[in-house]
């Protein structure tokens, strides 16, 4: 089985933490992704996740072997969910197995802040206002909207501060 | 959010100098019309030749969605400003119809280098530094000014941008905006431009090549700004820049080329990977996964 993978159903993380199973190590590390009732001051209700498969599958894989690499993980396995998810569902599993738990740690987050900022996945979060959003891209895109006005010509910088979680 | 784009060929000037309809008159074995429109059709939403009232029973010109001018005789500027208030909510790529050399790349270049805040985006003129007004983008803002402009009886769309809040642009190919006004210079730009035909070399020299076909995937905010998943389109543009104007252009895209990564056939890629035939091409929001 690859060590990256998509997945439109509920996970369960039981079953993906046993194929982690490895007598020569001493730590397993996991990390899980909850679907959050609130953001930005908002009330969200739902999430949607829409992934480009092909390209999240590839880089995922990258990843998660430079994880191995990089900490001598026995073991690492990350699986992201696609489609709609209610709240309090896992929206990422990340689990790694490592002789010594400082490496488990380590290799875990490495995983889960990577794949935060590499994987062609978006997020898109419906609110309990009727709203909904698409995370990262919506207030940056919406910002000159709100500066046509009469007279606007000398502001056409703005919009080019907000930080959005760009991929490097 | 910058106003959609479309292209408007004025193709209602009387031709005092040439005595002959300067739409009609034939490159390389297609009229400057065909010309002209096969070359905006790719870089704006949708395409509309600018006529006369008494124009629109030439098959050449109704094979196109026509605007009429709403007055006779005002010339250039009466053209752009029927097109501004047929379609108030929209940005135009005005184009006049004596402009053989004119060429893909420097088209791009206008679309890439629009300021949509502004009134309108131009070049400068090589020969004499002032705006040219008949290959420019006039935003739905210039509407207001362009009204006035008329009401007080000026008439030249040169002076109207050299007065107003426009973007001016140093033109990469100089010549690309050489206009033609006698049977001498047509009979000279024949002679180069049924030249270039034969030599292929003299036009990737230029660089505008050949069109690809290529396949685009949206995804999250682009998808729904594009109001599709995915398209097959036709394209002369060299890279993945190029591509992304062209495309932001026709859907309206919001998203900045700066707030975007690239993909080609699976793979994250350069703005500026050059574009093979039949590549797919996917243009990638701010991602946002775990």
């Amino acid at each position: 089985m690859s060590a990256f993978r998509l997945s439109a159903a509920p996970l369960d993380t039981r079953s993906l933490q046993g194929e982690l199973a490895d007598p020569a190590c001493g730590g397993f590390a996991a990390f899980e992704g909850w679907v959050r009732d609130h953001s930005a001051g908002l009330r969200v209700t739902r999430l949607e996740y829409e992934a480009f498969a092909p390209l999240a599958l590839r880089e995922g894989e990258r990843i998660v072997a430079e994880a191995r690499e990089r900490f001598g993980l026995h073991g690492a396995l990350c699986v992201h969910r696609v489609g709609a998810l209610a709240l309090g569902e896992v929206a990422v599993w990340v689990g790694v197995a490592a002789p010594h738990r400082d490496e488990a740690f380590r290799g875990c987050r490495f995983i889960i802040d990577e794949i935060k900022h590499r994987l062609p996945i978006w997020k898109k979060e419906h609110y309990e206002n009727g709203d909904s959003g698409w995370v990262n891209c919506e207030r940056c895109a919406s910002v000159p909207a709100h500066d046509e006005h009469p007279g606007a010509a000398h502001h056409d910088h703005h919009g080019e501060h907000h930080a959005h979680g760009k991929p490097r | 959010m910058s106003a959609p784009l479309y292209g408007l060929l004025l193709t209602g000037g009387r031709s005092r100098r040439m005595q002959r309809d300067k739409a009609n008159l034939e490159y390389a074995g297609r009229s400057q019309l065909a010309r002209a429109m096969a070359l905006l059709e790719p870089l704006v939403a949708r395409t509309f030749v600018s006529v006369r009232a008494d124009q629109l029973g030439d098959p050449q010109r109704v094979a196109y969605e026509c605007i009429v001018d709403a007055w006779p005789d005002l010339g250039p500027i009466g053209g752009i400003h029927a097109a501004l208030h047929a379609h108030p909510a929209t940005a135009w790529l005005v184009l006049a119809c004596d402009l053989p050399f004119l060429d893909a790349a420097t088209l791009q270049q206008l679309i890439a280098a629009r300021e949509p805040r502004r009134l309108a985006t131009a070049f400068r003129s090589s020969h004499d530094g002032k705006p040219e007004p008949l290959c420019a983008i006039y935003e739905p803002a210039s509407t207001a000014a362009i009204d006035a402009w008329i009401a007080a009886d000026r008439r030249c769309p040169r002076d109207f941008l050299a007065n107003a809040d426009a973007a001016l642009l140093t033109l990469r190919s100089p010549r690309a905006l050489d206009n033609i006004n006698t049977a001498e210079e047509y009979r000279a730009a024949q002679d180069r431009l049924d030249g270039a035909q034969d030599g292929a070399a003299h036009a990737a020299a230029s660089a505008p090549s050949v069109p690809r076909t290529l396949q685009i995937q949206y995804f999250a905010l682009l998808r729904e700004q594009a109001g599709r998943n995915a398209e097959t389109v036709t394209s002369r543009a060299r890279d993945a820049r190029e591509l992304y104007e062209e495309l932001r252009a026709r859907h309206g895209l919001q998203l900045r080329p700066e707030q975007l990564r690239v993909a080609v056939n699976e793979e994250f890629a350069d703005w500026s990977r050059a574009l093979a035939e039949g590549d797919t091409v996917v243009f990638l929001p701010p991602v946002a996964g775990g």
